[in-house]
């Protein structure tokens, strides 16, 4: 009994670090303003963190892997560029605003996977170590983006494009499902199967993963390839909200915003241990964060400073918990 | 000089309100080496620690020379004469010899610019005393293990130490270079430095020690003159029982071949290795470190490319990675525990079922986490794993209890032919017993076991066929009653048995 209790005593305080964090920022910020807790604000708050907090979902298969991703901001540019440009030449040629709509998303989903999968080639096949590999195709993937726009913007020819953009069923934005379901899915994936084990199996040791015959580098790709996937999930979402794509906008900053989500959420650094729901409330923090300095007045000029903060906050007191 | 060099009263060590050490009260002579030994988790640690100053203790003094003394960090205890060398190796492998012989202590002129002519000479002394064949400019990551020992005795040595620690000092050495340890200690010694030896090898605690101190759940339980305490009674007090005949009694196996192995090669690491194993046999290998036979294991892993076949039950089994040999009915526990056999971070459950995961898939994806875990509790109860909870993590549990871990998450796949290297490598005297056992309950039940170990002990008290390596080469084969550590040891060494006695 006292076995088991103590055992609660620690996951609990693991796992529920993030949520505790989070309750007391949202106590701190209705009190600071009235509006905060206005309904409009806060599904305001859940789209806002939708498009980084789908991404971070895949960040955080990546980082429990052992690994990172730098590129997923610009491989959203150009994914998103992609999408855009499949949905007018779909347009153009004179087929239904319902079609071309299908070929964006096909075409995001399918490129996410491909750029995804690229990364995850040069890191396990090509044995260049993650840092580097997504460094090389972050600045690959802005400028290709960069150079098919010619610098500027990718403006989407249909209205049904943009309008689901803003499409909020039962009051709640389409993001913001999006977001949730992909949480809960994913996080069945992590937690109770063979691949979620794997992961954090080979993260938390790559060499005792090879020696219990697990495939090391299947489940590296893997994870690359699902971060791949969210992004162009995530991508076809904010071309959406925009009705078009800005090559030097779109992303910026968003592989800072995901990697900021997961180690806020409670998932290591070194890999090996976190969870979804956790990058989940992290998203979700930066968002209330956000909010906050804006309600509140302050410049927006210094919520990097702020975000900053909190995330070497955050690392700080998981040192100390060690 | 009168009275001990140290004095340690009512040393006392408690975490988090448990006692690990109670009240021990220890002298340390100049002159002496003291040996202290007892089972995992008996104090021994601790008592280390505490005297080389990387712990305080709870209640208790340490007195050097008379005078009470107190120790901040471990570089304040290197100051005033106390050294440990470590079990677990602490050194730069990008630096030379010479730059981690002086890591964190360098000699300096005009006090900013590293003396490194003085460092050299001094470090090149060293190791001429220690008769070791390194040169101070040697990276450390191309040296043997053994030699990487040598460095770490140099960085204790470096500045003089009046009181040297050694901690299970030879679990990496073969039994020449222990001789050259054992010399390099007696010379020591006799120029009025104290040693501690610490160690599981109770022989060697016998041949090198002039005094023995036995911990016992942090207690001081036996304190008496090498002369008067026999390595069975040293068991006796430290399990605090009798052991008995610690290895089970061997059997000839008679049932049918199982692995073949024809011509294996690895370049660089062995070559044209042979041998076959039947159903129920236990065949050791036995060689030096370095001769190649966890390089051999591995390759029929599939986790080093080679050449050559390999049948198991009359199919080919040569295995390009892990996931092929197991499939194919291979099992190996590492010699590395912590480098390659666990997941400390990971629960018992989590860890026990790694390799057979599969096995345990609802809808083929999903764990079936009830069947994992009752499928630990069978083998938490076979081992006898003292845990309180499957879903601990490991780096909770002891080094023998982790070995049982280990153990079992090899084991559970079921493979037919089963590799296990230093099996009882950092575990203690009680846990070995257990492990011999049931290694040889395993066998007895038709697995065929390929057991590497640098303890010819171990060797010679469970195989009855042995195979010895030799620099990748298979050099001898013993059988039955010429499995003796003399035939072993020449052919191992390749040197005449007279010039080796």
């Amino acid at each position: 009994m006292s076995a088991t209790l103590a055992f609660l005593q620690r996951v609990e305080k693991e796992r529920y670090a993030a949520f505790a964090a989070l309750a007391i920022l949202s106590i701190v910020s209705a009190l600071l303003s009235p509006f905060f807790l206005q309904w409009q604000n806060l599904l305001n708050i859940l789209r806002q963190v939708s498009y980084t907090g789908i991404i971070s979902l895949g960040m955080t298969f990546v980082i429990v892997s052992g690994g990172i991703d730098l590129s997923v901001g610009s491989m959203a540019a150009f994914v998103g560029s992609l999408a855009v440009l499949a949905l007018n030449a779909v347009s153009d040629a004179g087929l239904a605003q319902e079609t071309a709509v299908a070929a964006a998303i096909a075409c995001a989903v399918l490129a996410g996977l491909a750029c995804g999968l690229a990364n995850g080639l040069l890191v396990t096949k090509g044995r260049i170590a993650p840092f580097i590999v997504t460094l090389g195709t972050m600045a690959l993937f802005r400028s290709l983006s960069l150079y098919m726009a010619n610098a500027g913007e990718f403006r989407s020819v249909s209205s049904l494009f943009g309008e689901l953009g803003s499409a909020a069923p039962l009051g709640i934005p389409v993001p913001a499902l999006i977001l949730l379901g992909l949480a809960a899915a994913l996080a069945f994936v992590f937690a109770r199967t063979k691949y979620g084990r794997y992961t954090r199996a080979v993260g938390s040791n790559a060499r005792v993963a090879r020696y219990s015959a697990i495939n090391v580098d299947t489940t590296r790709l893997a994870a690359y390839t699902v971060t791949g996937l969210m992004v162009g999930i995530s991508a076809v979402l904010i071309a959406m909200r925009f009705n078009s794509v800005g090559s030097s906008t779109l992303g910026i900053n968003y592989e800072l915003d995901a990697i900021a989500a997961v180690i806020i959420g409670g998932t290591s650094m070194a890999g090996g241990r976190g969870t979804i729901w956790g990058t989940v409330v992290g998203a979700i923090t930066l968002g209330v964060i956000n909010n906050m300095l804006n309600m509140v007045g302050i410049s927006p000029y210094l919520q990097g400073t702020v975000k900053g903060l909190v995330i070497i906050g955050a690392v700080f007191i998981q040192r100390q918990r060690q | 000089m009168t009275g001990p060099l140290f004095r340690v009263r009512r040393l006392r060590k408690e975490f988090a309100g448990h006692a690990v050490l109670r009240d021990a009260d220890v002298e340390i002579r100049r002159g002496e080496v003291l040996g202290l030994i007892g089972e995992n988790g008996a104090g021994k640690s601790t008592f280390m620690k505490i005297l080389s100053g990387i712990y305080e203790p709870t209640s208790g003094t340490l007195e050097l020379e008379g005078q009470p003394i107190a120790f901040d960090s471990p570089s304040d205890a290197r100051r005033a004469g106390v050294s440990i060398v470590p079990q677990e190796f602490n050194l730069a492998a990008d630096l030379s010899v010479e730059e981690n012989v002086f890591l964190g202590a360098e000699l300096l002129k005009f006090g900013w610019l590293l003396d490194r002519a003085r460092m050299r000479a001094r470090t090149a002394e060293l190791l001429a005393e220690m008769g070791a064949n390194v040169s101070p400019e040697d990276r450390i990551d191309g040296l043997s293990a053994a030699q990487k020992q040598l460095v770490e005795v140099c960085k204790a040595l470096a500045f003089d130490a009046s009181l040297l620690i050694l901690d299970e000092p030879t679990t990496m050495l073969t039994r020449r270079e222990i001789d050259r340890l054992f010399a390099l200690m007696r010379s020591l010694k006799a120029r009025g430095m104290a040693l501690v030896y610490v160690s599981h090898k109770l022989a060697e605690v016998k041949a090198i020690c002039d005094r023995v101190i036995v911990l016992k759940d942090g207690e001081l339980v036996r304190e008496a003159p090498v002369a008067e305490i026999e390595p069975a009674e040293m068991a006796r007090c430290m399990v605090g029982r009798e052991l008995r005949e610690i290895y089970p009694p061997k059997r000839k196996a008679t049932g049918p071949v199982v692995l073949e192995v024809r011509g294996l090669s690895s370049p660089g690491a062995f070559a044209d290795v042979s041998f076959t194993v039947r159903e129920g046999e236990i065949l050791g290998f036995a060689g030096l470190v370095g001769a190649g036979r966890t390089e051999t294991a591995e390759s029929l892993m599939g986790l080093r490319p080679s050449s050559g076949a390999v049948r198991l039950g009359g199919e080919d089994a040569k295995a390009k990675n892990a996931d092929q040999a197991v499939r194919r009915g291979l099992g190996y526990l590492s010699e590395d525990r912590q480098g390659s056999g666990i997941l400390t971070g990971f629960g018992i459950a989590e860890n026990m079922t790694l390799i057979s995961l599969r096995d345990y898939m609802s809808f083929g994806f999903v764990v079936d986490r009830e069947k994992e875990g009752a499928k630990a509790q069978t083998w938490r109860q076979r081992f006898g794993i003292k845990a309180g909870d499957l879903n601990a993590p490991l780096e909770s549990l002891s080094g023998g209890n982790q070995q049982k871990v280990s153990l079992a998450k090899t084991l559970d796949p079921g493979p037919r032919v089963l590799i296990v290297d230093e099996p009882t490598r950092g575990v203690d005297v009680a846990a070995k017993q257990e492990i011999y056992r049931f290694l040889s309950d395993l066998a007895a039940k038709g697995t065929a076991l390929i057991l590497l170990s640098s303890e010819l002990e171990e060797i010679i008290g469970m195989c009855d066929r042995v195979l010895v390596m030799r620099e990748g080469r298979i050099v001898g084969e013993l059988e039955g009653d010429a499995v003796q550590e003399r035939e072993i040891m020449y052919l191992a060494t390749g040197l005449q048995a007279s010039a080796n006695a």
